[in-house]
């Protein structure tokens, strides 16, 4: 039922005033984004602690460090962390940076907070399924931070928890009894959240656009957010069962992902007829749509703050959402190719490898257009965009590696090394988090009313570009060597040599790490501190730069917005000397 | 600001494709015969790749040299021709050179995968688990003996949990830590796992392969360089995982018939 009327649907609830209902239990989209990005930087905090002990263990394996000792007695005796500690490390770094960082950062925080004010609309359509999908991600986070104080601590199955090894129990080794359970529980539950999500951006975008805002009208952001939330809504509906069986077969006996015959810590198990292979061909027909999931918010993101900065329309704006979509469409043909050695038919190699690198081209095309959108730019180079231009030279250095591990000839080499590592850093968690920098420092004006602080921004900027490059770029090389990943430590004398470049690695690690700090502080600083932020103080055309800096509880102060305009208008030569056209401006004839 | 990022950017790639081009860390030496067409597959990647990545960075770094200054009251320009020729272009050059590689690599990875072993092929079972290789040669009977998991007793070192009290075929059959093979003959290998998933990794050889519980997988290879080379587990089993490994020794023929017959004497 969308009409002419200005917002079809209105605003359900009023303005609370308890604590509880206005800061925790929030209806409020806005509180509700807030809400996730506090999750996430709490998660990609510990993410990045986990990072540094597995680093400084592979780096420096004798490395005594007394606080993990006390933390945990039996996963570090001394301060030395055991091999099944560094897996259990490994999964918790993992499991908290794709589902609690990478999913949660760009699409849940800032696609709550800004996909309804992009819109025109005073909240999303279903703000109860909202509150409850927040809270049903902060208890999945609960119940995966209470793994670490179990008594043989977090699982040590990966964050792709491959059966039999996820499935079988206490046999299989430490850290598969309880800690498994909580992973698989907790997974479950964030299934469940992010398909409340999902429907709520979905339905959100749909029928709540206010009067003029065409789907052509859209902020590339806004298109992005709903593209995955599409995504999302069926990828997590194939994870949420897949957990569901893996639990059962965990705590009910049953069978799906263990064959029989199987004998663990001397005992045969009392398991038959199911496959391994069922939960793989599960786990990454979620695992691999996952991927755009964390990336394509984070290129609307880009797409969208890049023409601000660079004061001139994206280039080839409708081939931009072409290409999303594509690459939404394509996302499900091809999760064969984390599996070309797995032990599935080798025929079907052949049929995964194509649409793979077929993705090349969409992915191509988004890049070209947004570097291409820098040509003849007049670039105000604030932080904001700093990070574009670096979002643009991580996903090319991440996507390059992608022609490599899409071809079954040279996966057969490749699949399982370090290669593999610096690929999904680079293209997925690197360019999605420069793409949350990018969106942090961009937004947080209209977020909070305060700017923050453009020379801690800059240096934080800096610092991460050339981190990561020292980071992930090394790794490229120890994959070509064939240094395998998820090695607790390099014992052989094949592998021993290549420590030196895991030092350099983990030395950039850790000073990147600790750059990481300045943006924890700018935020806290400008969050009391920084300068009050004006209305739109980068002078950019879409609906959330029209209202005040926070928002009014209803987004635009009972006035509802008429748009007239795309998103796009840049680099126009107005009378009164600006060079932008608000979306809400009406044209001179009206 | 944007030459700053420029040259930083330069550095960043040149430095790269530095290490990639001179083979400061590379693969080894490649020890099978299907082993030159992944490498050559790799040089055409890295050829076509080191192109776009070097085309990508540096064309970024330049239009961020070249920025309009902010202060400047020149205007903003839009790139010469719009998005279509880009595009077009683009599309094209990714499309040939992504069809190029599938074509091509198609055949490397057939000749691992889908080709039938040679009739001729020497057969050796295969047994991962945490964490250890075991190899079952099938003995002068030529058969390999069934398996029970019941049977299994690494106590007594009945890994294969085979029952040679009631199956004749089990009888003569050999069990080792490592994998022997002579040079330029051969290899069908049957992989199998007695628990959870492993993976059968040698660099030398260009093959990788994992073990899945409840199936039986054939690999095949033909090594063509004698000397002792590294088989490692690269599918995450537990927490031995990373000194999880035995080693493949490619003998001379009559060193290799030799090493047999020891063996059948224990």
């Amino acid at each position: 039922m969308h009409d002419d009327s200005p917002v079809a649907v209105a605003h359900q609830h009023t303005a609370p005033t308890s604590f509880i209902r206005k800061y925790v239990f929030s209806l409020d989209h806005k509180v509700i984004g807030k809400q996730y990005y506090g999750l996430a930087l709490v998660a990609v905090f510990v993410g990045m602690v986990l990072s540094w002990l597995l680093r400084l263990h592979l780096a420096y394996p004798d490395w005594h460090i007394p606080l993990l000792g006390k933390f945990s007695p039996a996963g570090a005796p001394g301060g030395v962390m055991t091999p099944e500690y560094y897996l259990s490390l490994l999964t918790m770094h993992g499991t908290l940076m794709v589902f609690f960082v990478l999913t949660n950062a760009p699409f849940a925080a800032f696609g709550n907070f800004f996909l309804p004010i992009q819109i025109g609309a005073e909240d999303m359509a279903f703000p109860r399924f909202n509150m409850m999908s927040f809270w049903t991600t902060f208890l999945a986070f609960v119940v995966m931070m209470a793994s670490f104080f179990v008594s043989d601590g977090p699982p040590i199955s990966g964050w792709t928890a491959y059966a039999p090894l996820s499935a079988i129990g206490k046999d299989a080794g430490p850290g598969l009894a309880m800690g498994q359970d909580l992973w698989a529980i907790s997974i479950a539950l964030f299934c469940i959240a992010s398909l409340l999500g999902a429907l709520n951006f979905i339905a959100t975008t749909l029928d709540l656009r206010t009067k003029g805002m065409s789907f052509a009208r859209m902020p590339y952001s806004t298109w992005a957010w709903f593209v995955t939330s599409v995504i999302a809504l069926l990828a997590f509906a194939v994870l949420l069962p897949a957990c569901v069986l893996l639990i059962l077969d965990r705590l009910a006996g049953t069978s799906f992902f263990i064959p029989g015959g199987l004998v663990l810590s001397d005992k045969l198990q009392p398991h038959s007829g199911g496959s391994p292979l069922l939960w793989q061909h599960l786990f990454w027909f979620f695992g691999h749509p996952e991927v755009y999931i964390a990336i394509l918010p984070s290129i609307g993101i880009i797409a969208t703050i890049l023409p601000v900065f660079a004061r001139k329309p994206l280039l080839g704006a409708r081939a931009l959402v072409g290409s999303m979509i594509a690459i939404g469409f394509l996302s499900y043909m091809v999760w064969g190719h984390h599996m070309f050695v797995s032990g599935m038919n080798p025929f079907s190699a052949n049929l995964f490898s194509v649409p793979t690198l077929i993705i090349t081209i969409p992915a191509t095309i988004m890049t070209l257009l947004l570097t291409a959108t820098v040509y003849g730019a007049k670039m105000r180079f604030e932080t904001p965009a700093l990070f574009c231009l670096g979002f643009i030279s991580v996903f090319i250095s991440g996507g390059i590696s992608g022609f490599y591990l899409a071809q079954p000839s040279l996966d057969t080499y490749l699949h399982a090394t370090y290669f593999v590592v610096a690929h999904f850093h680079f293209v997925m968690a690197v360019a999605s988090l420069f793409g949350v920098f990018a969106g942090t420092y961009f937004w947080f004006p209209k977020m909070f009313g305060r700017m923050m602080n453009e020379t801690l921004g800059k240096l934080h900027f800096w610092l991460t570009f050339l981190g990561v490059y020292c980071i992930f770029m090394p790794m490229h090389y120890l994959g070509l060597v064939g240094n395998i990943r998820r090695y607790s430590a390099f014992v052989d004398d094949y592998l021993a040599p290549l420590i030196p470049v895991h030092r350099f690695i983990t030395i950039a690690a850790l000073l990147t790490g600790a750059a990481q700090l300045l943006f924890f502080w700018n935020l806290a600083w400008s969050r009391f501190r920084g300068p009050i932020a004006p209305e739109n103080p980068w002078e950019a055309t879409s609906l959330e730069w029209t209202t005040t800096s926070p928002p009014p509880f209803d987004n635009f102060a009972g006035h509802h917005p008429v748009v007239y305009n795309g998103p796009n208008e840049y680099g126009v030569e107005n009378p009164d000397g600006t060079d932008y056209v608000m979306q809400t401006a009406a044209p001179k004839s009206a | 600001m944007g030459k700053i990022f420029a040259i930083v950017l330069t550095v960043i790639t040149l430095v790269s494709v530095a290490f990639f081009a001179m083979h400061t860390w590379w693969l080894p030496v490649d020890i099978s015969t299907t082993g030159p067409a992944v490498d050559r597959q790799l040089d055409e990647t890295l050829i076509g790749t080191g192109v776009l990545f070097l085309a990508g960075q540096l064309l970024l770094g330049f239009f961020a040299w070249t920025a309009i200054d902010r202060k400047s009251t020149a205007k903003t320009k839009t790139f010469p021709g719009g998005p279509t020729p880009l595009l077009t272009g683009a599309i094209l050059v990714v499309a040939i050179e992504v069809f190029t590689l599938t074509f091509v690599g198609s055949k490397a990875w057939a000749a691992i995968y889908l080709a039938p072993p040679d009739p001729s092929s020497i057969r050796i079972d295969v047994q991962a688990e945490q964490f250890a290789f075991y190899f079952r040669y099938p003995g002068p009977d030529g058969k390999f003996g069934g398996v029970h998991p019941d049977k299994i007793d690494d106590g007594s070192g009945n890994y294969f949990g085979l029952d040679p009290a009631n199956d004749i075929a089990a009888r003569d059959d050999i069990v080792a830590a490592s994998l022997v093979v002579p040079v330029n003959h051969p290899v069908a290998l049957t992989l199998h796992s007695k628990d959870v998933g492993h993976s059968f990794y040698v660099r030398e050889l260009r093959v990788q392969q994992d073990f899945v519980p409840g199936l039986d997988i054939p690999l095949h290879f033909t090594a063509t360089k004698t000397g002792k080379y590294e088989i490692v587990c690269t599918q995450l089993c537990g927490l031995g995982h990373y000194n999880m490994k035995a080693y493949l020794e490619v003998m001379e023929e009559p060193e290799y018939e030799q090493w047999l017959k020891t063996q059948e004497g224990q």
